[in-house]
Formats: structure tokens, C-alpha cells, sequence
């Protein structure tokens, strides 16, 4: 697809998005629901003050430090039990049993232990998405085409180049995959987090700004959480087409 | 390689899985610098005794003996290149593997880059090759370590008949300049004529060498439409079809 299709769908897309908005917002009149253009309007002039610019880089630093340190862990964890059978075989019940889960009904046993500052709130935005590309990871692996390991093996190298030449490149594809589609829930639990015990970060923003009755200020942070998913979410899209090029010749076949 | 005695040695080789028996009393010895093409009907373990002398696979009974100097470079039946890595990366992997330098693992890859007229390629993934192209990387990857002796699974079976004789005459060449030992499984009579100083048909169950050929036409194209090179066609055919018409033993009542 050329880049000005791509443009012009977004955009009749976002068009669309507003009429809707628009047409909700005569329904339910401004205090349930702000009209867009109003809300646009303000939104732009909020991020010319610092107090929101603060909230968007608190929430921004957390979601992006979390998301890399699940990508740090789990995506050699991931490769470690899908190429290791006899490590699999005692770590993946731990892994499943623990995985249906909603990692974020843990955020009061985080906050206790790990403070209500940073810390907390990335350990849990961490843990809910480093499963899902633990997951995938692992999945990635086993599925393997065993000639690349016969490949390899006639090759002759160290279990280290193994794992630079072969096992790396072939699990990357699935685990950018599952970092990009678990983004959504990592902003998702970001919000959870940010919605108490804390000063800072949008969330934080969306509820004070609820509590307050400010709906026009309320919306200007969904707007900017959204915005913020969908930066995360391309962010890691581009980061899996640059890093699995390959891939991509493959599946235009 | 120079040494006149040196000679790969298989010595009454026998392969089970299980309590099944697949290869029996194999014994054969090829020459430095000489070639062998082995043919047999699918499944009776050629492809087995290729990964055994490769010592990827191990043997039940005797054994194989090569010089110790001896390196030795295989070429699996599906090519086995790397899908994420371009031609370059493919061809280079074997002399990184041994941690040879930038700069001469470079040289060594536009070298037979032109070697193999795949020049203009190597920025390409394996995916964006033809199946003729493919075998040519396949055919590089395994010759950039100097190998002394090639080993080939049906290189050229998936190919059409005028890229396979393309690739057939690549091969001979090649061979001219550098004199390796190479073995090859075919299922092709006139490939594994063409190809092999030596022809051993291998059959029976378990399967074992049935008839050895010393081949003068090897390598030699006008041999093509000599008698001589009709004769060894009709011979290697016979000792196949032998197999194939064979009373069955155990004749059910």
C-alpha cells in the first residue's frame, strides 16, 4: 500500500471518528460529553502548559520503561523453556497456571511492597505484558523448523551462536508481535495504576479531573492516553518491521 | 589433501532406530579429491548415511574414518539457509561462526559471490531467490570454508531440468578448481552418472551397497552421448530395478 493510501484512510477514518463524537455529543449534551472540536481545542492549548506535558512524559517513562524491561526478560526467558525441554517441562506449569490471572488485581501487593512511586507501577505494567510475550516467545520456539537446527548443527558452532544466529532472529517476529498487541493492555493497566495513590501521570489526571466535575479537562487526558496507546502501539510496529524485514518479504508472497 | 593415501573410509557401517535396522555392513573407501554419487530407492537410509558421514548422526555398527585435517561441509536437501539473514549474512555465517575477521570474511563473500555469478544478490533474503539461486547460496555457503570433502542430500532435486544441469556444470567446475571430495544422493541415474567418479547403488532391506562403479566418463561432457556412458546408465538402472522386483520373503498364506 503507498503511504498516501495509508494517510487517507487514517484520515477518513479520524473524520469519521469525530462525526460520531459529534453526533454523541448533541445527544448527550456538554456535561456527559464535551463536542470534539471544543475538546480539540483545549487539548491543544493544554499541552502548552506544563502540568499535562508533566502527566504525558510520567505516563509515557512508565509504559516504555515497562514494556522494555518485559521485552529484557521474558524474551530470553521465552526462548530458554521453548529450546530447553527438561527446564520447560518443571517452569511452564508455573507459567500457565499463574498466566489466566489479571496480573493488575496484584497492584495493592506492589504497592505495598514496592512504594507508591515509579517503581510499582512498572513492575506490574511489566508482569502483565512479559507474559504474554513469555508466552509466545516459548511458543515461537517450539515450533521451530528443526532443519534450521540441522541447518545450524552442520554448521558447527557454539550453543552461544546458537542462540545469536538462530534462536534470536527466528523468535523476534512472535515476540514483536506479542509486544505490539499486548500495548493496548499495557495502557490499559498503566491507567489502573496511575488511578490512585499518585499525583502524577494521565490517569491520575482522568480520574482527579472526574472527581473535580471538569468533563473538558477529563477528556483531554483520554485523548491523551489514546494517543499515547497508539504512539506505544506504532512505536513497536516499526520496531518489528525494521528488525523483521524478512518476515515481511515473506508474508507479501 | 595432497597426501596420495587420503581417503574417506566408511568401514561395515550400520544404522538402527529402535530394533529397525536401516543400514548393514556398508563398507566403501573414496579417494582424495574424488567424487560419489550414491543412488537408491527413496527411504532405504542414503540420506542416514550422508548424516552419519557428516557426524551429525551416529553409527550402530563400525564406523567412519576421515583424515584429521579433514573439514567437511554439508548441503541439506531443502538448502537450509536462513530466512532472516540476505545472501551476504548466509554465506558469510560459516567463517563468523569461526571467528574469522570483517574485513576477510567480506572478501570471501564478493569472491564467491562472482564465483557463483550471484553478483547483484547479496543484499536479497532467501525468500526473494528462485529455488536455482537458492541452491547456488546453499552451494557457497558450504564451499567458503574450503571444505575437503562436500556432502550433498538430493542438491538439485527440487530444481527444473535446465537450471539443474546449469547447477550440475557449477558443480563440475567448481570441483575442477579446487579438487574437494564430494558425495552426493541422487535419485537421478544420469545425475549420479554424470556426477560420480564413483557410482554405488545402494538397496535391499536393511539397505546396504549392492554394486560399486568406477565411472570414466565423470565429468566429462562429451561422454554425454558415448556408448560407454549409456552402458553405466543401463547398469546402474539394472542393479535399481533388481531391487525393486525382488521376491518378497515372507509370503503370506
Amino acid at each position: 500500500m503507498k503511504p498516501f493510501d495509508i494517510l487517507f484512510r487514517y484520515a477518513v477514518a479520524f473524520l469519521a471518528l469525530l462525526l460520531l463524537w459529534q453526533i454523541g455529543a448533541w445527544i448527550l449534551g456538554p456535561y456527559l460529553l464535551p463536542a470534539p472540536l471544543e475538546t480539540l481545542d483545549a487539548w491543544v492549548q493544554s499541552l502548552k502548559e506544563p502540568v499535562m506535558r508533566g502527566h504525558i512524559q510520567s505516563s509515557a517513562f512508565r509504559v516504555i520503561s515497562a514494556m522494555a524491561l518485559a521485552l529484557i526478560v521474558a524474551f530470553p526467558l521465552g526462548i530458554l523453556l521453548g529450546y530447553r525441554r527438561r527446564i520447560d517441562r518443571y517452569v511452564s506449569p508455573m507459567v500457565f497456571l499463574t498466566y489466566p490471572l489479571p496480573k493488575i488485581v496484584l497492584l495493592p501487593v506492589f504497592l505495598t511492597l514496592f512504594g507508591l512511586g515509579d517503581l510499582s507501577k512498572i513492575l506490574i505494567i511489566a508482569l502483565t505484558t512479559g507474559y504474554q510475550i513469555l508466552v509466545v516467545t516459548r511458543d515461537g520456539i517450539r515450533q521451530l523448523d528443526a532443519r534450521y537446527l540441522d541447518a545450524f548443527r552442520t554448521l558447527g558452532g557454539t550453543p552461544a551462536q546458537l542462540v545469536r544466529h538462530v534462536l534470536v532472529p527466528a523468535a523476534l517476529p512472535s515476540a514483536m508481535t506479542a509486544l505490539k498487541v499486548s500495548s493496548g493492555t499495557a495502557v490499559a493497566v498503566l491507567f489502573m495504576a496511575e488511578s490512585f495513590a499518585t499525583q502524577s501521570g494521565l490517569g491520575f489526571l482522568i480520574m482527579d479531573a472526574w472527581g473535580r466535575g471538569d468533563q473538558l479537562e477529563m477528556f483531554c487526558g483520554i485523548l491523551s492516553m489514546s494517543l499515547l496507546g497508539l504512539a506505544v502501539y506504532e512505536l513497536c510496529h516499526i520496531a518489528e518491521r525494521t528488525l523483521c524485514r524478512w518476515k515481511r518479504l515473506e508474508n507479501r508472497r | 589433501m595432497n597426501d596420495v593415501s587420503a581417503a574417506a573410509r566408511v568401514e561395515t557401517l550400520g544404522k538402527r532406530f529402535g530394533r529397525h535396522m536401516v543400514l548393514s555392513n556398508i563398507s566403501f573407501s573414496l579417494p582424495a579429491g574424488s567424487s560419489l554419487s550414491i543412488i537408491g530407492p527413496s527411504g532405504c537410509g542414503k540420506s542416514t548415511l550422508l548424516s552419519i558421514i557428516a557426524g551429525l548422526t551416529d553409527a550402530s555398527d563400525g564406523g567412519v574414518s576421515l583424515p584429521s585435517s579433514w573439514k567437511t561441509a554439508f548441503i541439506l536437501q531443502d538448502y537450509g539457509l536462513f530466512p532472516w539473514k540476505t545472501v551476504r549474512d548466509n554465506l558469510e555465517l560459516p567463517l563468523q561462526l569461526r571467528g574469522t575477521g570483517r574485513r576477510e570474511r567480506f572478501a570471501a563473500v564478493t569472491d564467491m559471490l562472482r564465483e557463483l555469478g550471484l553478483e547483484g544478490l547479496e543484499q536479497r533474503f532467501p525468500v526473494q531467490l528462485s529455488g536455482g539461486q537458492r541452491q547456488r547460496v546453499a552451494i557457497g555457503r558450504a564451499l567458503i570454508s574450503r571444505p575437503d570433502l562436500l556432502l550433498m542430500d538430493e542438491p538439485f532435486a527440487a530444481l527444473d531440468a535446465i537450471t539443474r544441469e546449469h547447477l550440475q556444470n557449477l558443480l563440475l567446475d567448481v570441483w575442477k578448481r579446487r579438487r574437494m571430495s564430494f558425495m552426493l544422493v541422487t535419485h537421478n541415474v544420469a545425475e549420479a552418472v554424470f556426477l560420480g567418479r564413483y557410482v554405488m547403488v545402494m538397496g535391499g532391506k536393511p539397505a546396504t551397497k549392492k554394486l560399486w562403479l568406477d565411472n570414466p566418463c565423470f565429468g566429462d561432457a562429451s561422454c554425454r552421448n558415448s556408448d560407454a556412458y549409456f552402458s553405466l546408465i543401463r547398469k546402474v538402472h539394472d542393479a535399481l530395478e533388481d531391487g525393486e522386483v525382488r521376491p518378497v520373503p515372507e509370503a503370506r498364506s
